[in-house]
């Protein structure tokens, strides 16, 4: 069991956990992930770990609520626990000797590349960040973020905070005013990364993507992680999750993380139904 | 001694209905009644050369057992069994018999051999169920042993060391232990009650087993050193599964078989309550035509498929599957398509899988394996309508662990380099056994290798401590 000894809602879809898993804090790195069970009867979803606190002992992961099971654990209180936390797993982000980076992220995706930012804006890097949200509400990290880089661009879909525009919008001007990076890592949707793959490829500019896919162990065992980046297949879970955005077939990794979306639809709506008859309960 | 019974089949074995079975994950083979197994014990002639002994991977002295078995003295035949095989509930369920123990059988020169296999189900259920166990905490040595991965072969080393007295502390990636035996081989052939009664057994000794702990991740061979434990061994298994580089196999609806028994039977994708999903297939075909192949296929039936293919480039005797399992999944409705072989995976417009073109093989002449190679017969080429395809090509040991441990040496499959008797790596102080040292292999030959594994250890570390 581990404790949840922090839950803090970032917006209404985005929540904030520090878990109390002394293993995981002492040896988890930026880009890295976790695999966690909220119950005895839940499924195993991937998390990348959002930030580390080695002393403490916890980690901290950010989560959107997309499924049953995001659902399911975002209704766990502070103080509660989880059944288990599994990590750290997939390779580390290689940031070291990395002088100007781009970090590109988009909604939740700002999440998993703040530890990114924070690391190299410590290892004293410069550090352009573009934020990308659909709009002003949904901005997360902002605060964070701004202390975790040189420069801070943030766009919304809508233009009710920052500049209107998407995260392509920014990074294209700034690689059209000459801007060259060691590496621009964009990180959010998968469609998000394979639009800024294609705003980078004309530059030459090397781009390292974060691929969430389906995973189940986490460890290489099962394969339903797997894409086919420079035409090999590879295994997010191990191989990744960070691989060169413009070898990446984004095509069949977005096909593939549609795999079960009928299974997780119907779960949704019986989820929110109990949850609905629990909440109605002493309601007149 | 009594005369034999010279019937020349074996005791049958009570099942559920085929048409029953293949609709629910409840055991397929329900087990002896005390008067069947007594009766079926009567077949044995007590051979004095006991070759069915030799054909044992452990060497369970099996005339011996079934001698009691024939008295009635149930209890004391299990004891005789567990004297040399930790699992037997285990093993008398999935061992191939019929290619060790049974083949030596002298029985089976004129009909059938003993079913020494159900015989030690039999023994190991009775006692499950007429004797409550309690085991003692052996009293410590004072030496710490780590053992990494909580399959068969981690469990007997971890079970044979904690009864020496070891502090034995087990690392196992997954949130259960049990290896295989949880995550690969199906409910209807192994109830995971009983794997899960074997693990209790484990913790009353002593053992502590310590789950979601990725060695490799979460601590390095050189620190678990460093954290006091004296003595390593790994039976990490072999769980990196293998695909067949044909197009369109990463098309939506294709699987291995490990993620699609796993969905199954770790995470009870099946069962009323449990979040994880399986992709409900209706038309399926197996890639293989192992035990995994027959697993997945009937667990495909099982999840609802109308129609599982089972597809194997080779013939029907070639079937590296346990012959009870085969004779099973036939009864079940499952169809073989021999002698076939995949060449692509063919998808709709949106990538799911909608069919597999394969072609007919014969075969040729014997290949390094001594199996008759099998060649692709010109131009016989065909389609079968799937929307699933599930590849059950084998396994590799994972390369996870050995990535971090440079010193570990391993052959070019990936398999840890062991001493065959000790299981030594090339680092001191650190054993290996199971899947991790063979490939994949059986139960039998992991727990063997645990067993030895665990007596070079003590070895070991009592030398050390002189
Ligand atoms: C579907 C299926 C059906 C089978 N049917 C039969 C049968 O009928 N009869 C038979 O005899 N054999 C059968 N086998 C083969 C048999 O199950 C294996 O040979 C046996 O389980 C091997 O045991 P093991 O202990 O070496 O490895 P495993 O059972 O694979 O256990 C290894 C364990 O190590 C863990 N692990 C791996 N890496 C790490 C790490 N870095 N840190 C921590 N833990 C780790 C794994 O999670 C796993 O729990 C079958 C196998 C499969 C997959
Ligand atoms: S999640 Fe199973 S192999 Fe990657």
């Amino acid at each position: 069991m581990y404790r949840i000894v922090k839950k803090q809602v970032l917006n209404p879809q985005v929540v904030l956990m520090e878990i109390e898993a002394p293993a995981v804090a002492a040896k988890c790195q930026p880009g890295q992930f976790t695999v966690l069970r909220v119950n005895e009867q839940g499924e195993r979803i991937p998390l990348t770990v959002a930030d580390f606190d080695r002393e403490k002992g916890t980690v901290t992961i950010i989560f959107q609520i997309v499924g049953k099971t995001t659902m399911l654990l975002a209704d766990q209180e502070e103080g509660g626990f989880i059944t288990d936390f599994v990590g750290p797993l997939g390779r580390a982000s290689e940031l070291e000797g990395l002088k100007k980076v781009a970090v590109i992220g988009g909604g939740l995706g700002c999440a998993i590349a703040y530890p990114q930012a924070k690391a190299l804006h410590e290892m004293g890097a410069e550090v352009d960040v573009v934020a990308g949200f659909r709009d002003k509400d949904l901005i997360i990290l902002q605060d964070e973020m701004k202390a975790a880089c040189t420069n801070y661009y943030l766009m919304t879909d809508d233009g009710s905070a920052g500049e209107h525009g998407f995260v392509t919008n920014k990074l294209e001007s700034l690689l059209k005013a000459g801007n060259q990076y060691d590496v621009v890592i964009a990180i959010g949707p998968m469609i998000m990364m394979k639009f800024v793959c294609a705003v980078t490829k004309p530059f030459n500019q090397k781009t390292i993507v974060s691929m969430n896919t389906i995973m189940v162990d986490g460890t290489g065992m099962c394969g339903c992680c797997r894409l086919t980046v420079g035409g090999e297949t590879k295994f997010a879970c191990v191989d990744g999750p960070d691989f060169d955005g413009h070898l990446v077939d984004f095509e069949e990794a977005m096909r593939r993380s549609k795999m079960y979306l009928d299974q997780e639809k119907a779960a949704i709506e019986e989820y929110k139904k109990s949850h609905e008859c629990n909440l109605m309960k002493g309601v007149k | 001694m009594a005369k034999a019974n010279m019937t020349p089949t074996k005791q049958p074995m009570p099942e559920q209905d085929p048409m029953v079975r293949r609709n629910n994950l409840k055991e397929v083979a329900l087990g002896y009644t005390e008067e069947m197994a007594v009766e079926e014990a009567t077949r044995c002639i007590g051979c004095k050369n006991k070759p069915c002994v030799e054909g044992c991977p452990v060497l369970v002295d099996i005339p011996a057992f079934i001698e009691l078995v024939k008295e009635r003295k149930f209890k004391e035949a299990y004891l005789t069994i567990v004297a040399t095989n930790s699992l037997p509930a285990v093993c008398g369920r999935v061992c191939p018999q019929e290619t060790q123990c049974e083949a030596k059988c002298v029985r089976g020169a004129k009909g059938e051999p003993v079913a020494i296999g159900r015989l030690e189900r039999f023994c190991a259920d009775w006692y499950m169920s007429n004797i409550e166990e309690e085991f003692e905490k052996p009293v410590s040595n004072g030496h710490k042993v780590a053992v990494i991965g909580a399959g068969p072969a981690g469990l007997t080393c971890a079970g044979d060391l904690a009864k020496l007295g070891y502090q034995v502390t087990m690392f196992e990636a997954f949130h259960l232990a049990g290896g295989v035996l949880m995550y690969g081989i199906p409910e209807f052939r192994l109830p995971k009650a009983i794997v899960q009664k074997e693990i209790k057994g484990l913790i009353q000794l002593g053992v502590e087993i310590k789950t979601n702990m990725v060695a490799g991740k979460v601590a390095t061979i050189d620190e678990l050193f460093e954290q006091g434990y004296e003595a390593i061994f790994l039976g990490t298994g072999a769980g990196l599964p293998m695909f067949m580089n044909i197009p369109g196999e990463n098309y939506n609806g294709v699987f291995s078989a490990n993620e699609y028994l796993t969905r199954v039977n770790l995470m009870k994708c099946y069962a009323d309550g449990f979040d994880t999903p399986i992709f409900k297939a209706k038309k399926v075909a197996v890639v293989g035509g192992g035990n995994v192949a027959m697993d997945a296929a009937r667990c495909a039936q099982r999840m609802g498929a109308d129609e599982v293919y089972i597809v194997y480039r080779r013939s029907e005797v070639e079937l590296p599957a346990r012959v009870e399992e085969v004779h099973h999944a036939k009864e079940e409705g499952i169809i073989f398509k021999l002698l076939c072989n995949p060449v692509k995976v063919n998808a709709d417009e949106k990538g799911w899988v909608k069919s597999m073109d394969c072609i007919e093989m014969e075969l040729g002449e014997p290949d390094a394996s001594g199996r008759r190679r099998p060649i692709p017969k010109p131009g016989s080429d065909f389609t079968i309508d799937v929307d699933a395809v599930i590849m059950a090509l084998g396994t590799n040991p994972n390369p996870l662990l050995r990535s971090v441990t440079p010193a570990l040496q391993t052959n070019k499959w990936g398999c840890i380099v062991a001493d065959e008797k000790t299981g030594l790596t090339s680092i001191e102080g650190v054993y290996a056994g199971g899947d991790a040292v063979t490939g994949a292999a059986t139960v039998i030959l992991a727990m063997g290798a645990g067993k030895d594994a665990a007596a070079a250890m003590d070895k070991y570390i009592q030398s050390k401590a002189k």
